[in-house]
């Protein structure tokens, strides 16, 4: 415990708020996991109830995978989050690759439309992207959804990339070219590999956000096409369900199982790399 | 960066252009289009006449409307401030008493913050609901009240949905701000007499302030533009600017209306970033 080398005058004074703090974490912890343990509680619940406690049951797993739309709109989901993943990644590490190594006029501009476009609030860039999307006689659908995407994915893949670039060694780049290999080359044995870690960490980040996002997607999907969080809205808004529940579990536990895999198996390439 | 030739030039341009294109065209056109939209007309069954009416700005001042803004920024406030006020404790607790769970607790809290806010939501619609729901059980059961309440589609449920979704947002950069602190600074305060209470106001905070400006406007942002909690927890007397620009675009088809009030939401917020980052110091967010 560091607060303690304070000196020995206020090690007394010191245990009181230590403790205070130790408590005062706990039920912060226990705020943000008891609404969450909650809904996978009552996911297992015997009747349709999701208050109280009646019986064990896995019914309501049984009723979310006969229902077709739900895998229907999870197969959507898929299908934006991996495309739109795999375009904003490969733009993202251009303009991080763009950013990191060359001075140029309008990088001040760039930089700031970067990060205009992580803070902007979703609901601005939803509403103004249907009216561009009306206003261009695009029909709302899938496209328009995986466009979307990718424009709000480029920016957070961009900073992640161009994050690690920042903490690289420039001189093996260097060597390989004095070594006669020429720039495409240097990208594809050397540079790559290097950043590979914060790639994919970046297209990581850009597949939960896609595969997450509601308000972005809630104005540009149009009427026919429903992602899993557009679906999960509807259901709700139709009633308190524990089919909502199941879903609820089976979505988080997926992505829990996704960023702790994911990072594990980052951290060990990170490890390799360094 | 030597060689500028014609490689070079190329090179900037081949890794520029698809961002360029994609972010010009599907950002910044449509924030013009929206721009363009707020001084139009709209018509009767929804079209919208370009021009210059400035009427769609006026009605903003309209009481009914001006109320709603006004409710906005102050949840917005209130949700950012008591985000701090939880999340601060927390990030210095994980930080300096961490220990070697210190990973641990940080990844403890990160977990909630990578799923999905929808569901985050749904589960404090589950609970608060009901007068036999699970929080007029437990307030009763702790004596808090003898019948039940009316606890959802209240103002205190969206701020309750509010907190529970942001809190992470503010946690994870205070912890990476304090993460750099030179603990050799509050040693020397000690040394040099200072209180416990003294080092903490003189030394630690102020050198967390990147992180709590981070924070707050991590939390800030999202939560003025915030449509989903008071949609899902909220009732008629929570409708916050985010409800009602919805509404101009999909139910009352005032798409002038709508892109008058899109257009205040963006210029506020971004105003009220500069002028916090100013009154902070620019100085301090640049270490973020």
């Amino acid at each position: 415990m560091g607060g303690a080398k304070g000196g020995p005058v206020y090690r007394g004074v010191q245990k009181v708020p230590d403790r205070v703090l130790l408590v005062f974490a706990g039920l912060v912890y226990l705020f943000l996991y008891a609404p969450i343990m909650v809904l996978i509680i009552f996911s297992f619940n015997s009747t349709k109830n999701t208050q109280v406690w009646t019986g064990f049951s896995t019914q309501w797993y049984g009723a979310l995978i006969r229902d077709g739309s739900v895998l229907n709109a999870f197969k959507l989901s898929l299908t934006v989050g991996l495309t739109a993943t795999a375009i904003a990644t490969v733009i993202g590490t251009f303009t991080a690759l763009a950013l990191s190594r060359y001075e140029f006029r309008g990088k001040t501009f760039a930089d700031s439309a970067i990060y205009a476009a992580t803070v902007m609030p979703e609901i601005v860039v939803g509403v103004s992207l249907l009216v561009f999307f009306v206003a261009a006689t695009i029909p709302l659908g899938i496209v328009t959804i995986v466009i979307a995407h990718v424009a709000f994915c480029i920016s957070f893949v961009t900073i992640v990339v161009r994050a690690r670039l920042s903490g690289m060694d420039r001189s093996v780049e260097e060597a390989a070219q004095d070594l006669g290999a020429n720039p495409v080359q240097t990208f594809l044995r050397v540079t790559l590999p290097l950043i590979l870690p914060g790639v994919m960490a970046g297209a990581l980040l850009a597949f939960t956000l896609s595969f997450d996002d509601f308000v972005i997607t809630f104005f540009v999907a149009g009427v026919g096409s429903s992602t899993l969080p557009l679906k999960i809205y509807s259901m709700i808004k139709f009633g308190v369900s524990p089919v909502i529940n199941a879903l609820s579990t089976v979505v988080m536990v997926s992505t829990m199982i996704l960023i702790l895999g994911g990072g594990r198996i980052l951290a060990r390439r990170q490890g390799n790399a360094s | 960066m030597g060689k500028q030739g014609r490689g070079w030039t190329v090179g900037l341009a081949g890794l520029l252009s698809p961002v360029t294109l994609w972010l010009g065209l599907f950002f910044l056109v449509p924030l013009l289009l929206i721009l363009a939209y707020s001084f139009g007309k709209s018509g009767i069954y929804g079209g919208i006449t370009l021009g210059f009416y400035p009427g769609n700005y006026l009605k903003v001042f309209d009481p009914l409307y001006l109320e709603i803004i006004v409710r906005t920024f102050v949840i917005a406030l209130l949700n950012t401030f008591l985000c701090l006020l939880v999340g601060y404790p927390l990030a210095y607790f994980i930080t300096f008493k961490g220990g070697r769970h210190k990973h641990t607790l940080i990844l403890l809290v990160m977990i909630p913050f990578w799923t999905s806010l929808l569901l985050r939501a749904y589960a404090w619609v589950v609970i608060l609901g009901g007068d036999n729901g699970i929080a007029n059980r437990l307030l009763q059961f702790l004596h808090l009240t003898d019948h039940p309440l009316t606890l959802i589609f209240t103002p205190q449920a969206v701020i309750m949905g509010m907190v529970y979704s942001y809190l992470p947002f503010m946690i994870l950069p205070l912890y990476a701000a304090l993460e750099k602190f030179d603990w050799r600074l509050k040693e020397a305060a000690q040394d040099l007499g200072a209180s416990r209470w003294h080092t903490f106001w003189r030394v630690t905070f102020p050198l967390s302030l990147p992180g709590v400006i981070a924070g707050s406007i991590l939390v800030f942002i999202p939560s003025a533009g915030e449509f989903v909690i008071p949609n899902l927890l909220g009732g008629a007397r929570t409708v916050m600017v985010g409800n009602l620009i919805q509404q101009q675009f999909l139910q009352a088809r005032d798409w002038a209306f709508g892109s008058a009030l899109a257009v205040m939401l963006a210029v506020l917020l971004v105003g009220a970033i500069m002028f916090y980052v100013r009154r902070v110091g620019a100085d301090k967010l640049e270490e973020v």
